[in-house]
Order: structure tokens, then sequence, then C-alpha cells
């Protein structure tokens, strides 16, 4: 079949099960555009900015595992996609970004819209290509989608000059490609499982401590299993939320900067810390000089070099984690009899001292909204059985910490890169996935404004979001650290002159609330989400000066968690 | 500690900033870095020396073994290798000096190659050490420019470095 290079692009997403891209057409890009608009199997979306267009398939992704595609013009299309690359690199999420680039023998003159594209995403991107012949198209498009998903995934770009899309050459897809510079992932040994188990049957004081590598790799049930079967405490991350049931006896909550007292202490004073699909980042260890200062660490991740990078392992076994898990499960009920419950007993019995602390409470009011009790109605509005997402700042912690998640996929946030904006658009891009559930943004009116022009989006393309905005007229994330480390100079954390969203929501075309009364949330709630076919916006006018406790202040450890001052102390 | 390491890279436009670019992200330091195609016109090899605690070149190894246009990869200090430098140094010498100039090279098994009446060029091929050491006994000539290759090297045992063993 001859086709031409913008065709090759669109067939090549066809062959490897595409059905939506998320993008925004320019120049350079043009030619593809044009194949778009010969076909009708790959559905475009026409988002409102680039940085939508990633995080919306980022989202898309997180909500489904499959890798989320994005087609930008070359210049300012693809520098402004870069937020969004950086933060579905910073959390290992599978993306191809197609990006169109300048004709082939302007490249290096400054042409118009002309930008290095591979060399500005270099840093954030797992790889990138510079497409140099219309052959290149479609092996180029399958390795992308390769290295994007398989192993750590990440974002690949793919860059395209323009002339090459008009190009013809005959149409074959590869069926199979081979990079002798991509291995496969290496799999766990059985003596490293062998090893492991040992050490894991012989600890009283263990914790299990999991990330987005648990939620990437499906491995919640295997990691539920392992868990069960030994009876011991586990956490997840930010990421990894979702992975052990948020109301299981053996589950303590997230951990690191503003996890619960029982999983930060339970880290702090482990034997032995079972760490899968987890990096150990500053936002968890706190200092690294008190941590966990009498624990072995035994490492799995399908990373080697994530591996003695911030915490040296005793035990390293580098795979993925659902099979890491299956190996270990096995291992384990080869060897039943010698799980032994009782050898935790004491351990259990500090960490319930731990939990009886309730490090989570926070004074109810009547008379002012406060956020975490929106966020628990949010869950009982939704059963807990919500899509997620969330921007970056308190209102994230507080959705992390109070909607309970019992399944992978369902808690989308900006870990790594923590990028206010994300949750909007990575919102249109989860609701794209599943139709028929309810999608939440969980935001702040900082946040929410980093990508408000996707309301329109939502509006062309129908996609009925429900946004939870925790209006404190304050940064609040950025106010709290003024007020414990700043002496409350609160510099430029104040939100002047908001818009009302109310109106800015109906001028949109979509249906807006505002909520300032505590006795009104539950109702409200009921209400938006039984507006199943409207996009409604939530503006929750809640409490200014909340904070998000306990929180792990940075050259803190573990242990020096700052509690809520009013509320419960240890002993 | 210094290390050098060997890279077999994919000889691919883009290859070479990749690994340039990683080492300035994470703050690694380049003490030298050399690169050059293969007798396999599809890769190039890269040799880079650098300094570091054990940890850290660890981490150098893995973050390098991560890049996809990485095929191969090897610490070559970790065995018995051999390492070759090759430094030129253009200086001035006048007639008076010439003698001490001749020993010098004599000395270090340098070649002279000399430019005009009074200024020549000392080549030099040899360990990094034998090539600072040089460098030291040249400084009481007049020096107008110093050219130092980088290092290069390779492991001498039967350890190679080769596509399949990243
Ligand atoms: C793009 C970007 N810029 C700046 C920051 C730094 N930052 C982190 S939290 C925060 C405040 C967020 O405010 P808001 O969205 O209103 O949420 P709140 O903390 O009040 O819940 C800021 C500015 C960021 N994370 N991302």
């Amino acid at each position: 079949m001859q086709l031409t290079g913008a065709d090759i692009v669109v067939e090549s997403l066809k062959h490897e099960g595409v059905e939506l891209v998320f993008g925004y057409p320019g120049g350079a890009a043009l030619h593809i555009y044009d194949a778009f608009h010969r076909q009708d199997d790959v559905e475009h979306i026409l988002v409102r900015h680039e940085q939508g267009a990633t995080h919306a398939a980022d989202g898309f992704a997180r909500a489904t595992g499959k890798p989320g595609v994005v087609l930008v013009t070359s210049g300012p299309g693809v520098t402004n996609a870069i937020t969004g690359i950086a933060t579905a690199y910073m959390d290992s999420i599978p993306m191809v970004v197609l990006s169109g680039q300048v004709m082939k023998p302007l490249i290096g003159y400054d042409a118009f819209q002309e930008i290095d594209a591979v060399g500005i995403s270099r840093p954030c991107v797992k790889h990138n290509f510079l497409i140099q012949s219309v052959e290149e198209i479609a092996p180029t498009i399958k390795k992308a989608f390769h290295v994007a998903s398989t192993g750590r995934p990440g974002p690949v770009l793919v860059d395209i000059p323009k002339d090459i899309t008009a190009e013809v050459t005959t149409f074959v897809y590869p069926e199979s490609i081979e990079m002798r510079s991509y291995p496969p992932v290496k799999s766990a040994q059985p003596s490293e499982i062998v090893a492991a188990v040992e050490a894991i049957l012989n600890s009283s004081q263990p914790i299990v401590y999991t990330g987005g590598g648990v939620v990437l790799a499906n491995a919640q049930e295997e990691l539920r299993q392992f868990v069960r079967t030994l009876g011991f405490p586990c956490t997840n991350t930010l990421m990894g939320l979702g992975a052990y049931p948020h109301d299981d006896p053996l589950f303590l909550g997230m951990l690191g900067m503003h996890g619960t007292y029982e999983a930060n202490m339970a880290m702090n004073k482990a034997d032995l810390i079972i760490a899968i699909g987890a990096r150990f980042d500053d936002r968890i260890t706190g200092t690294l000089n008190g941590f966990a200062p009498d624990a072995k660490v035994l490492h799995v991740d399908i990373d080697p070099s994530v591996i003695d990078k911030n915490i040296m392992s005793d035990i390293a076994i580098v795979g993925d984690a659902k099979n890491v898990l299956t190996m270990m499960n096995q291992e384990l009920a080869r060897r039943a009899e010698d799980v032994n419950h009782e050898l935790s007993r004491d351990w259990w019995a500090q960490i319930q001292d731990w939990r009886g602390l309730d490090s989570l409470w926070y004074e109810p009011s009547d008379s002012v909204i406060k956020p975490q009790f929106v966020v628990q109605k949010l869950f009982e509005a939704t059963a807990g059985q919500a899509y997620v997402t969330s921007d970056v700042g308190q209102h994230q912690m507080y959705a992390a910490q109070f909607y309970g998640f019992s399944d992978t996929h369902r808690w989308i946030n900006s870990g790594g890169l923590g990028t206010m904006g994300f949750g909007l658009p990575a919102a249109m891009g989860v609701k794209f996935a599943h139709r028929d559930a309810d999608v939440a943004c969980v935001t702040g009116e900082g946040s929410i404004q980093m990508c408000i022009q996707e309301l329109a989006t939502c509006k062309q393309y129908d996609l009925p979001i429900k946004v939870i905005n925790l209006n404190n007229r304050y940064l609040g994330m950025v106010r709290q650290w003024q007020e414990f480390s700043y002496e409350k100079r609160y510099s430029h954390s104040y939100m002047d002159s908001l818009p009302d969203f109310v109106k800015l929501a109906e001028s949109y075309g979509h249906v807006g609330m505002l909520i300032d009364k505590p006795a009104d949330v539950e109702a409200a709630l009921k209400e938006a989400f039984a507006m199943q076919d409207r996009l409604v916006f939530m503006d929750f006018i809640t409490d200014q000066t909340e904070n998000v406790y306990p929180m792990i202040e940075a050259g803190k450890s573990h242990s020096e968690m700052r509690l809520r001052p009013n509320g419960p102390k240890p002993e | 500690m210094r290390h050098i390491i060997s890279v077999l890279l994919e000889n691919e436009s883009g290859a070479l900033s990749r690994v340039a670019g990683l080492f300035s992200a994470r703050g690694y330091n380049i003490d030298t870095l050399t690169v050059a195609p293969t007798n396999d016109p599809t890769l190039s090899r890269l040799t880079i020396s650098t300094t570091g605690d054990d940890r850290r070149i660890d981490q150098i190894e893995k973050q390098l073994g991560k890049l996809v246009d990485v095929v191969a990869l090897q610490d070559i200090t970790v065995n018995r290798h051999l390492e070759r430098e090759v430094v030129l140094v253009k200086l001035i010498a006048d007639a008076q000096k010439k003698a001490d100039l001749d020993r010098v090279a004599d000395a270090f098994h340098a070649q002279l190659i000399d430019i005009s009446e009074s200024q020549y060029i000392v080549e030099l091929s040899g360990s990094n050490e034998k090539v600072d050491e040089l460098l030291k006994v040249l400084a009481s000539f007049q020096i107008i420019e110093v050219a130092r290759s980088g290092v290069t090297g390779m492991t001498s045992t039967e350890r190679v470095l080769k596509v399949d063993n990243k």
C-alpha cells in the first residue's frame, strides 16, 4: 500500500490500537491533521492548550494502563507540551507524543516555529526520535509504543519534519521490532526469592511499603495475597494508593510527608522494610540521616537504577512487581508452616498504639466548611467508587488522606513533578476512558486556573466531570509552609481577584454551584452527581487557615512528625 | 576514585548528547570524554573517565544502562586494563633549550615535530599519569598550546565489551 507519511502516522496509530489522540494543530502538523480528516478510526480530541493534551493523555493512561497519545505542532506546540511530558516522566506513565517539525531542509536555520524538540524534551522523556525519512515513520512509531509501555514506562516523543509527512512510500507495519540496546526486563532469580522470603519470615517488625510500581504492574491482587498471608502491616505511597484497600485492618494509610503517624512510625521502627515498586524519594524518607535506623531493606523494582540510589538495600530484586510478588507468594506457599503471625504480635500492639492517635483527626465545624469534610462526603456520595484526579496543594493531600481507595488506577495525581493544572485535563482523559464512571477532580482555586480553558473541551466532548474546587482563597500549601517556616509572612500566597467560578462555569456551558455552609455540602454533592450528563463545577468556600497534618518538615525524620496542635498527642 | 567507563553507543545523531546530558543533569563529573566510530559502523565507542565513590559509580553505570542508545557498557578500571591518552604540546624552545627538549622527549619516548626554528610540537601517547608527568616537566618551557585527547582504553583481560552484555 502506497501512503503519504501523514497517512502512515495515522495507520500506525491504528495498528497500535489507538482510539484517541489528544492534540492541537499547527503548520508543521497540518499534513497529519489532513490525514486525520480522511478517516474516522482514530478519534482526535481538540484540547485548548497543549499542556491539556498531555495531561489528558496522561490521565487516560493512568486510568487504563494503555499509553496515552498526543499530537502537537512544532515550536510552541512542543514547548507547551513539555510540562505534561515531564509530569508523565516523573510518574513513569506510558505516553507517545508526536510532534510536527519544520521541513528537514530548514532544520537548524531558526525557521519559523522551529525548536529542537528532541533536545528540549531529552531530560524528561524515556526516549525520543527525530524521523529522518518517510520509511522510518512506521518502525519508529512501533518502537515508540514499545519503549513507552514496557519496562519502567515513560513518555516517548517522535518528532516528524513536515516534508516527510508529504512523501510517499509503501506502508507495512512491522510485526515486531528488535532493539539491541533495549533488552527485555530481567526476571528475578529463584535464589533471590528464597533469600528474600527467608528474611521476611524472620522479621518481627516488618512493613510492606509499595508505590506506583505496583499500580503500573497491575500487581494489586498479588500484593494483597502477599500481605494477607503474612499478616504484615502495609503502607502505600501517594502514587501507590489503591493497591491495598484503605479499610483493611492491615493497611496503615499513606506514608511520607503527609502520611499517617502509624505508617511513618512503623517505617522508622521497622526491622525489615519490604519496598515494592517504590523509590524512597525525599517526600517519603524525610531526612536520610534519621531514616529507619534499624531496618534491613528488601527492595524490589523494575528499574535497577532505583535500587541503592537513595537508600542502600540489603536484598535487591530487579523485576516486574507482579512477577516478583507471584514468585514470593509461591515460595511462601511452599514454606507455609514457617509463616508465624505470632512473631509480629508485639509489633502490631505497638502499631495499634500509634494508630490510636488518629493523626488525621481534624476539628469539625458547623460554621465553616472543612476541606477534609468535603472529601469525606465526596467519598460517600460516590460510594468510594469514583475516579479521583487532583491538582497540587493541600487539596491533593486531603484527597489522598480522606478519599479511601480500594482499587488501583482510581487515584490520579501528579506525585513526582507536582504539576498544578494537571487535575482537570487528567479528568478528561479518565472520562474518555470510563464514560460511565464518576470522575471527580479535586482541586484548589489556584490550580484550577492553570488549565481552566479545558472547560471548553469538556463542553465540546460532553464530559460530565465533577470539579470539586476547595476554595480557600489561598495557595494553601504555600501559605502553610509560610505559616510554619516563614513566621506567617504570606508572601504572594493570597489568591486575589478570583473569578466568580459559578458564572465562569456557566459561561462555558456547564453547571456552577457555590457551597459555603457545611450543612449544604452533602446535599450539593448528591445533587451534582445526580446530574449525570452535566459537568458541575462545585465551588466550596472552605476554611482559609486549615492545614494538612501530620507533616514531616524538611530536614526532619519519620519520628519527628508535626502533629495537629489541638489534636491528640502521643504519650 | 577514578573510573574509566567504556560504552558502546548506537551511532545515531543525538546519542552523544544523551550521555552528556545525563552527566550534567545528575551532577556527575566528566573528567574526560572520547568518542569515535568502531569497526562496526553502527556503533560508536565512548570512553568516560570520571570520579566518585562506589555508590556514585554504581548509579552512573545504572543510569547509563537505562539510556536507550547505550548498547553495552563496562567499567574497565575494575579489571586489568590499558589506558591511553594522546597529548600534543606546542612550545617555544630556542637553540639553547632545544637540547633539554630533546632529552625530555627521549626520556618520555615522545615524538618531536618541528614547525619553525623555535617552535615544536611534542607528541606523546601514554597513560593519564604519564601525560600529566610530561606536562609537569614541560612547564619549564614556554608552552603556547596544549591539546589532550582524553582517555581511551580497554581491559587487558579476556572480558570484552560487546553487544550482548548490557
Ligand atoms: C505549576 C506549579 N507552580 C507552582 C507550584 C508550587 N505550589 C505547590 S502547591 C501550591 C498552591 C496550590 O494552591 P491551590 O491550587 O489553591 O491549592 P491549595 O493548596 O490551596 O489546596 C503551589 C503554588 C506547583 N506545584 N506547580
